[in-house]
């Protein structure tokens, strides 16, 4: 069926609710008023109040007691409403469900999920457009999952509930109702820790995660008519990184920009730019490049699309990384 | 208008057991049979004793920075005697007592202080590890709850914390989440006075720390953490309360800490030695010894055999944990994910090349 990706998240949720009662869904306004996205609409209707839980108005809570929940065996499903909120949640996440298995090594473990709308540009309220996911991408224990199509959505989304670690699914807001794909109710998951290829090309690797993949796709069909094959790939797992297939791709294409919505200094894009640098140093024709937002505060939307990378970027930093190499 | 503060408030410390060691009141129907005395006595003093013993491993170099529970052993002693097996315990870090009484052997509570991960391994299986980071586990404890109530398991939690927690949002946000939900929940304060240098009327400008409770709409009492008696009849309460779809009780257990806040601490930088001496009067041990004193004729030569026993039991495990083997650098990678990732795969060969294992 033809769903845009916040229908695909809601229909991955009921699939995971259907199939395995340990599932809980919380959060702030998840139940009767079914998300403020309507990622979970339906889904009290369906299930009933005692797996779909409205939560206080509070993230550290919620957080932590998706910790205590998923400790004696459950797997919480929890929505933290934007990126700009999961701060107050962070120890929980941090201290505490990246580490229960370390620390008990391996008595008690937190197979949560948490769910997190994120990035700019949809107009929304200050503190609404985040793209702050390094934080997270920085802790060992954890990992982290973007979004970037419904279908793929569905299938990465079932692999984190039924995951037996924490994981912290990143959701793009402004491409949640942006366009539909055929998305099969099927139970079949996408394995995380794989990044995935969603054009193949030989002249450069386009590297992104999140809504800017569906950009990536849009410059390389600009740059096909100028003649130039780009190989765009959808980090998808941003943590752990399945670097060998990007190692793979820049290897045999010798040129690389990654676009990220983060801004420059400590984002993802400068981990994999410099992991590529030490693994395809001699097959590389010219610098790797990444087009992210300057090290600023994500604006408020009248600046909005001033601060997020344009598709003309992207284009233009690939025609920049083809005219200087070799 | 009407702006109230507090003006009604009547919170009594719930006592059974005098600092003079007179009992007084009902006996709470846990303790009626005598030989329950004898085995909670007894723990008081392996807690000590054992207590000491660790304190002097970290001064002698065999212990990484350690919590001493000194002064605070009957809170949780009576923790540990009136949990049942099945329901789940969330500690703090000041809970050896119970942690001990829940399966934990000396020999674990001492590698966990001793920097290795593997302490928090041999436990009763679903109590949560001690937690560092301040009121966190009341947090976690919640979501316990929660789990024991969706799964209609007639079971409770207990969590512990100190006074400063009291502080911290985890707190706050757990017992209004424990209110709404009713959740089959028991929180105790170990209100010892202090949170490192920080004495309480530095803590909050509340009369008491159970009346926190009334702003999330649960019950809760204030009792004399000093006596194992009506620790008992509280927390009996309590927790029948919580397995019974009664909902949450915090309680307000009142002590004194007789030590440092931990090895690396002194206590002598800003407690005055006075204050110190007076609460040493009325500390829970020499009040149990008392009133067994006046009931079974408990005298010197029982008080040292049972402590050489003690000591003996405290020994065998204190030689067992430094027997241990050394730590394995493979734990650091195979205890992180379920299954290790293809790249922490690498990381972990490259890692354990450099090392030499």
């Amino acid at each position: 069926m033809q769903l845009n990706l916040v229908e695909a998240v809601d229909l991955a949720l009921a699939r995971a609710l259907a199939e395995d009662e340990r599932v809980i869904i919380l959060g702030e306004d998840v139940g009767r008023n079914g998300g403020v996205f309507r990622a979970t609409v339906g889904l009290r209707e369906r299930f009933g109040a005692r797996r779909v839980l409205d939560t206080p108005l509070a993230e550290t809570l919620i957080a932590g007691i998706a910790v205590g929940m998923s400790s004696q065996g459950l797997r919480p499903v929890a929505e933290i409403q934007f990126f700009g909120f999961i701060y107050a949640a962070l120890e929980h996440l941090i201290s505490h469900a990246a580490r229960f298995r370390n620390r008990t090594r391996g008595r008690l473990s937190c197979p949560l999920t948490l769910r997190v709308p994120f990035g700019g540009g949809i107009h929304a309220p200050e503190h609404h457009s985040e793209s702050t996911e390094a934080i997270l991408c920085h802790i060992a224990g954890l990992k982290v999952v973007a979004l970037s199509s419904p279908r793929t959505a569905y299938g990465l989304l079932l692999a984190a509930i039924r995951d037996p670690d924490p994981v912290i699914v990143l959701e793009p807001e402004r491409i949640y109702r942006s366009f539909k794909e055929d998305v099969l109710d099927d139970g079949q998951e996408i394995a995380l820790g794989q990044c995935l290829i969603w054009r193949k090309g030989t002249d450069i690797t386009l590297i992104s995660w999140g809504a800017l993949v569906q950009d990536c796709l849009t410059a390389a069909d600009e740059l096909a008519q100028q003649g130039i094959s780009a190989e765009v790939i959808d980090v998808a797992s941003l943590k752990p990184l399945d670097i060998t297939t990007m190692i793979r791709s820049v290897s045999l294409t010798g040129r690389c920009v990654i676009v990220q919505e983060a801004v420059r200094s400590g984002g993802l894009g400068s981990e994999i730019a410099a992991r590529l640098a030490d693994k395809t140093f001699y097959a590389l024709r010219a610098p790797i490049k990444i087009v992210s937002p300057p090290d600023v505060i994500v604006p408020y939307f009248r600046l909005e699309q001033a601060y997020l990378p344009q598709i003309s970027d992207i284009v233009a930093a690939c025609q920049h990384v083809i005219g200087s190499g070799q | 208008m009407a702006f109230l503060r507090e003006q009604t408030l009547s919170y009594p410390i719930h006592q059974l057991l005098s600092p003079e060691g007179q009992l007084s009141g009902e006996t709470p129907i846990s303790l009626q049979q005598a030989e329950l005395w004898q085995r909670a006595y007894r723990h008081l003093w392996l807690t000590r004793l054992f207590d000491q013993r660790a304190v002097a491993l970290q001064r002698t170099g065999q212990l990484g920075t350690y919590a001493s529970c000194l002064g605070q052993e009957a809170i949780s002693t009576a923790i540990g005697f009136s949990l049942q097996p099945d329901d789940v315990f969330v500690p703090y870090y000041r809970d050896q007592a119970a942690q001990m009484l829940r399966g934990m052997s000396m020999s674990s509570i001492l590698q966990f202080w001793g920097g290795d991960e593997w302490g928090s391994h041999h436990s009763s299986a679903r109590d949560l590890p001690a937690c560092i980071p301040i009121a966190t586990q009341v947090t976690h404890a919640a979501g316990v709850a929660t789990a024991l109530k969706l799964r209609h398991q007639k079971q409770a939690v207990l969590t512990t914390c100190g006074d400063g927690a009291s502080s911290r949002g985890d707190f706050y946000e757990a017992l209004n989440l424990a209110g709404v939900w009713h959740l089959p929940l028991v929180a105790v304060i170990n209100n010892n006075q202090w949170a490192i240098s920080v004495p309480l009327n530095q803590q909050t400008a509340t009369a008491t720390l159970a009346q926190k409770a009334l702003a999330a709409g649960v019950m809760s009492v204030r009792v004399d953490g000093n006596d194992f008696f009506a620790l008992m009849a509280v927390l009996d309460e309590a927790l029948e309360r919580a397995r019974h779809g009664k909902g949450t009780t915090l309680i307000e257990a009142i002590t004194y800490r007789l030590c440092d806040h931990t090895t690396a601490d002194d206590m002598s930088r800003y407690a005055d030695q006075t204050s110190r001496e007076q609460a040493q009067q009325t500390e829970p041990l020499i009040r149990f010894r008392r009133l067994l004193e006046q009931k079974s004729a408990w005298n010197d030569t029982q008080q040292q055999a049972m402590e050489i026993e003690l000591l003996a039991q405290i020994s065998g495990e204190v030689d067992h944990y430094l027997s241990l083997p050394p730590a394995n650098p493979a734990d650091m990678f195979d205890y992180l994910y379920a299954q290790l990732p293809e790249d922490l795969a690498q990381q972990k060969a490259v890692f354990l090349q450099k090392l030499g294992t």
